[in-house]
């Protein structure tokens, strides 16, 4: 899949878990940057996007994540 | 169920306009997940949850300090979560010798009860979910020693405790696992960047089975079930196969699934949950399977109201609800036909109506997971209710016979047995405070404890009633607590009555019989109170209507000596 598509369709799983129509992702993101990307919803979007994508990230892979941009490599590379 | 992110949107919106209820959270883990959970779900079942969540791990401090925010909040409920977790690690810790697992174990009961002796109000506690660390192997079963040995014995301490604690409610989250699977319940990576053990899947059951405790408590319950008959209590369909050649009965195919399910709502009838029939089909068709065929396990005396014709569901569940008197809240609508499931939602708001999976095979499992039947008590009478509902049906033909009511109610031979509250009938009368909703004046909610001890207390004057007549007995049916408030005035802190006994004068006898005490006892005045809720306006002009004053808003007084007894035909054993 190509990566712009993972984009997209990441981004659609952020809008509706943040409950906000408004977020536009690119790769350079961080949790910084969007206001209800928390510790806790980041944990949420995971569980999403896994669900999702039908793929398990690894404890390791989910702490290691600095932006976007390296969240769907992560999805890309399964 | 709704999933964690409806459940999120729920507590977004504005939820003033439901009834606040206080209730505090304490975990050993990170909760804040959870307590979303509580409050979501506590939307769902009509309340603005008011939580109060102890800061991380701090259990202990906040329960065994007088001092702490949690006894400063007076929460009506807390509920604690010590995770089987954490609990695992403090074993993991301890030198593996009989003292110190025994040490470790006993200290935790110990905690536990010191929690039931220092809380106000009521303790919801999560049991334990099963970590198999297999360090033993299966020799775990055979040596105290081992966590699984240890778990184990916990959560039966934790059962037998509520016999110790009234107050004291499990919260059955292993039960949960039992039914969804360890790998469901915990999720690794919530784990590892979150500090909590139960995955976004897992909380909303587990917020749910919070609030069936707390609805159970609070008097709202699932008191009966509807059911449709063909392809739901049976395989066919009755009309076209016939009562010989219907799917049910053991041996190979789906048969045995219906006779199974068969066998769960047999248990329900047992336990106290009424049983209807609402099915299209001609009457005598569809009660043929029950009268002739021999592998039904449910048969036609398990029925309270049996309703087979060829008119709407929605109409007929009306009429069943007439008959028995109780909330449309209350009840449960089973049928395997998704039209006449969303005919019954959109038509019959409040009941239950439960999407059942396509494969009959699946029916169970899925109920079960849904733990429709929560109680807050139950008490050996309970299972003669269809009985009671069966002869009702018989005194509402008998009625018609006569023409003046009087002699109807003459010719029921009614009597009463009086007595204030025993070790005997404390369980039934703390079972019907909570279950009476319509006639009851103040709707104050109590629990076996506060009945024994409002019985043995000086203060107050306990009346309990039973109603026996020709057709049969209906058992405990009506409670009085007065509050002795001054030598000379007493004040009617309880007065509810099950709603089968209306219309027989149970009322004036109730009456005369607080009365005739006052008089004894030299009280010159009664006081009554009406406290609104939404299902009791039946009892709205209640006082006035048996010749008490007005006071003050909702509030009346009954002048003892100018008291003339209220004509009854009922006669006290």
């Amino acid at each position: 899949m190509e990566k712009s598509q993972i984009l997209d369709e990441v981004q659609a799983i952020f809008r509706e878990v943040l409950d906000n129509e408004e977020i536009v992702l690119q790769s350079a993101t961080t949790a910084d940057d969007i206001e209800e990307w928390d510790s806790l919803t980041h944990i949420q979007l995971i569980v999403a996007i896994e669900k999702h994508f039908k793929i398990r990230f690894t404890s390791r892979e989910i702490l290691s994540w600095q932006n976007v941009g390296q969240l769907i490599d992560s999805i890309a590379a399964k | 169920m709704l999933d964690f992110k409806q459940i999120k949107r729920l507590i977004k919106q504005d939820n003033s306009n439901l009834p606040e209820m206080k209730v505090a959270l304490l975990g050993d883990t990170a909760t804040q997940f959870l307590a979303t959970a509580i409050k979501g779900v506590g939307v769902e079942r009509g309340y603005n949850i008011n939580l109060f969540e102890a800061e991380y791990n701090q259990v202990e401090r906040q329960v065994l300090d007088p001092t702490s925010d949690l006894h400063a909040f007076g929460a009506k409920y807390t509920v604690v979560f010590q995770s089987t977790h954490k609990l695992l690690e403090q074993y993991s810790l301890n030198e593996l010798t009989n003292e110190r697992v025994n040490e470790l174990m006993s200290g935790r009961l110990n905690f536990i009860r010191a929690l039931c002796e220092t809380i106000d109000g009521k303790i919801i506690y999560f049991n334990y979910p099963e970590i198999d660390d297999t360090v033993f192997g299966q020799y775990a079963n055979r040596t105290e020693l081992s966590f699984t040995w240890q778990i184990r014995q916990l959560n039966c301490e934790l059962m037998r405790l509520t016999q110790e604690y009234p107050n004291l409610y499990i919260c059955d989250i292993a039960a949960l696992q039992n039914q969804f699977g360890r790998e469901w319940m915990f999720d690794s990576s919530v784990y590892v960047s979150t500090e909590m053990v139960l995955s976004l899947d897992a909380l909303p059951y587990v917020g749910s089975r919070v609030m069936d405790i707390i609805c159970a408590i609070e008097g709202k319950f699932k008191k009966c079930l509807i059911l449709d008959l063909d392809n739901t209590v049976w395989g066919g369909v009755v009309g076209d196969d016939g009562w010989e050649n219907i799917q049910v009965g053991h041996g190979l195919g789906i048969g045995k699934a219906y006779t199974e399910f068969q066998e769960w709502v047999k248990k329900l009838k047992n336990r106290g949950i009424i049983i209807a029939v609402c099915s299209k089909n001609d009457e005598d068709k569809a009660k043929e399977p029950f009268e002739k065929n021999p592998e039904m396990v449910l048969r036609l005396d398990d029925i309270a109201v049996f309703v087979a014709n060829w008119e709407n569901k929605a109409d007929n569940i009306r009429t069943i609800q007439q008959i028995l008197n109780i909330g449309f809240d209350s009840m449960v609508f089973l049928d395997d036909n998704p039209f006449e499931r969303n005919m019954v939602r959109e038509n019959v708001p409040g009941v239950c109506v439960p999407e059942l999976p396509e494969d009959p095979g699946d029916y169970l499992e899925y109920l079960y997971s849904l733990n429709l039947f929560e109680t807050a008590s139950y008490s050996a009478g309970d299972k003669d209710r269809t009985k009671q509902y069966q002869t009702e049906a018989k005194r509402v033909q008998a009625a018609q016979k006569f023409t003046n009511e009087a002699d109807f109610l003459k010719s029921l031979d009614m009597v009463s047995v009086v007595d204030g509250f025993t070790p005997f009938n404390t369980p039934r009368v703390a079972q019907l405070s909570q279950r009476s909703n319509q006639f009851n004046l103040r709707t104050v909610r109590y629990t076996d404890g506060e009945i024994a001890a409002l019985g043995a207390s000086d203060k107050h004057v306990c009346l309990s009633f039973t109603l026996e007549d020709k057709f049969g007995d209906n058992g405990l049916i009506c409670v009085i607590i007065m509050e002795k408030r001054d030598a000379k005035t007493l004040f009617v802190d309880t007065w509810f009555m099950s709603c089968r006994v209306l219309k027989r004068g149970m009322e004036n006898f109730t009456l005369n019989t607080m009365v005739e005490y006052a008089k004894a006892q030299s009280f010159e005045r009664i006081v009554g109170e009406y406290i609104p809720t939404l299902k009791n306006g039946m009892v709205k002009e209640h006082y006035p209507n048996f010749g008490f004053k007005a006071i003050g808003e909702n509030l009346y007084e009954l002048d003892v000596k100018a008291y003339q007894p209220r004509e009854c035909y009922i006669e006290r054993k």
